[in-house]
């Protein structure tokens, strides 16, 4: 086949994302910019107010405390969530009896609806009668009021979304049946105990998963939503539970400021971009790549 | 101790560790059976009863057919039917397209290709709440809100972290198996459609899957697009059962539940090892 038709060909198949980029994606980031420069909502036409919108978020106590609600969650649940997911992948990752069947078992989580998840445990963790507080109470352990006490109230969020760890523990899975054997055998004639296999072959061989999942673990802790929409409405206890997401929502569909809400999204996605940038700074020394 | 007994202990250490965290993670799903075949008079006992006095199986049946004086009838059929049409549209959409593009990333030349992958990679990091409002007023204006057509026409555009995916995947089929496609005369389409996509079944399985539960789970896309209580899909609907009053039936919304949960996990236990092996052998690690 000539250059000149496996271009056109080329070009043939990828239209579908190259138009799906455009009317989804790059759209939408240039239009989001407009509108948050703009007073808008779905029933008038945007009007140019310049930075107003970014002036207002300044001094808006409930996007400041969306947003440290929003950092808050990140810094608990997504180092919880790596360990959690690396852990549990390097103990699935051992040859033992029914192995498949806690593979299931701890994936299932991750199968849940969010919407379930948040109606479940609004019943796990209820102050009165919930699962958790019963079996704490049995330990004589006098247990928190979790959903209604703001600092617990977080707390409970980022336990859940350690629970569901299940998806990043299967890609971990999938890089830890990568490493070579022959690496271990070779450390264990070194005299290598099972800290140092993991700390000096484990660990750095599955270190651009590593990468991959707390640069997606970010993005999407950046994101929550549903459950928390769920269990507590309002953000409730005392605006606690309240997130950045939340507050872009009520503004666009609730409160009908649409460039608001647009202005919101960008802070949100510098936010995003700087974590992200810092992410892949700090790791460019710790990440290990196989030349191949 | 010799290598024997230490490795006897391991097994033994290994096996107690899966089951208590197991049981962790097993206690909230159990918890949910429990609850969904409880009479009501026994679901907010403390401390709580795990195993009901009679196991009520009607619960099932009611759960469909509920209907309170606060919220009227929650048609959890008509959920389901509506859930399994944007599924079953999302799920051949994302395969296809993705599939396609990631074809055109992994094995055709063309100019600005490397660039336009580079371009899609760095789209994953734009959240998703970011899009929300502009793609609200263009499907507004479309006409299309409070049809299932926002929740389903984007998945025919692709994706760009399936594409990654899928892209890394044709990359590790040999290209002299294409080739050979091509010198007994086969078009690029029929390589693709003959050669490359056979080939790629446990790849196709995992976007197929992702996009199954990434469906069926959704619920700000709904929330956002559908208006009437017709239209709602399962994970909307659920919240139906909730009210801000008390009274919430709790066995019925956790047989509900149940109901919704099932069909992921069949999924998945069929498709695990499929599953498991397909993002072995892709690009996500």
């Amino acid at each position: 086949m000539n250059r000149r038709r496996e271009a056109r060909v080329g070009i043939l198949f990828a239209l579908p994302w190259i138009l799906g980029f455009g009317i989804f994606l790059l759209y939408p980031i240039l239009a989001s910019l407009y509108y948050s420069f703009t007073n808008y909502s779905i029933l008038r036409a945007p009007k140019w107010i310049g930075v107003s919108n970014y002036q207002e978020l300044v001094g808006d106590k409930v996007f400041i405390q969306s947003m440290g609600n929003t950092l808050y969650y990140l810094i608990g649940a997504v180092p919880l969530g790596s360990v959690g997911a690396i852990g549990l992948a390097m103990l699935l990752n051992t040859k033992v009896k029914g192995i498949a069947f806690y593979r299931t078992l701890f994936y299932l989580p991750s199968l849940v609806p969010m919407v379930a998840l948040g109606t479940l445990f609004m019943w796990v963790f209820n102050g009165d009668y919930g699962l958790l507080n019963s079996v704490l109470r049995e330990m004589h352990i006098s247990p928190p009021n979790w959903m209604g006490d703001p600092s617990w109230a977080k707390w409970t969020l980022i336990m859940i979304s350690t629970w569901g760890c299940g998806q990043a523990m299967v890609i971990y899975l999938a890089a830890l049946q990568d490493v070579p054997v022959s690496l271990y055998e070779a450390a264990e004639l070194d005299g290598a105990r099972l800290w140092q296999k993991t700390r000096n072959v484990t660990l750095p061989m599955i270190s651009p998963v590593i990468l991959f999942n707390v640069l997606m673990g970010m993005i999407g802790a950046l994101q929550v939503f549903a459950v928390p929409y769920v269990m507590f409405p309002g953000g409730a206890p005392a605006r606690s539970t309240y997130f950045f997401t939340s507050y872009l929502y009520d503004n666009a569909f609730q409160y009908q400021r649409m460039g608001y809400a647009s202005a919101i999204g960008w802070v949100m996605f510098v936010i995003t971009l700087t974590l992200t940038l810092i992410s892949l700074k700090v790791s460019d020394r710790h990440v290990h790549y196989e030349r191949s | 101790m010799t290598n024997t007994q230490r490795r006897t202990l391991q097994t033994i250490l290994t096996h107690f560790v899966l089951i208590v965290l197991g049981l962790i993670f097993a206690a909230p799903f159990l918890w949910v059976i429990s609850t969904a075949v409880k009479p009501i008079g026994e679901t907010m006992t403390s401390p709580p009863k795990w195993i009901p006095s009679e196991i009520k199986l009607s619960n099932f049946p009611d759960a469909i057919t509920y209907n309170s004086k606060e919220l009227g009838y929650i048609p959890l059929l008509v959920y389901a039917r509506n859930t399994i049409v944007v599924t079953i549209l999302c799920v051949c959409g994302a395969v296809a397209s993705n599939a396609i593009v990631a074809y055109s990333f992994a094995r055709l030349k063309w100019r600005g290709r490397d660039t336009f992958f580079a371009i899609t990679l760095a789209t994953m990091m734009i959240p998703f709440p970011v899009l929300m409002v502009p793609t609200f007023s263009l499907f507004k204006a479309l006409g299309w809100v409070g049809t299932f057509r926002p929740l389903w026409v984007p998945a025919f555009f692709g994706g760009a972290f399936n594409i990654f995916l899928l892209r890394q995947f044709f990359k590790t089929i040999p290209s002299e198996l294409s080739e050979a496609a091509k010198i007994d005369g086969a078009s690029e389409i029929r390589t693709f459609t003959s050669v490359v996509v056979p080939l790629a079944r446990p790849a196709l399985t995992v976007v197929a899957i992702f996009t199954f539960m990434g469906t069926w789970n959704d619920f700000l896309g709904p929330l956002i697009y559908l208006v009437d209580q017709k239209t709602f899909t399962l994970s909307l609907g659920l919240q139906a059962y909730q009210t801000q009053h008390g009274g919430t039936p709790w066995n019925l919304l956790m047989a509900a539940t149940l109901l919704v949960i099932l069909p992921l996990v069949i999924v998945f236990f069929f498709a695990q090892k499929v599953f498991i092996q397909g993002i072995a052998t892709s690009g996500i690690k």
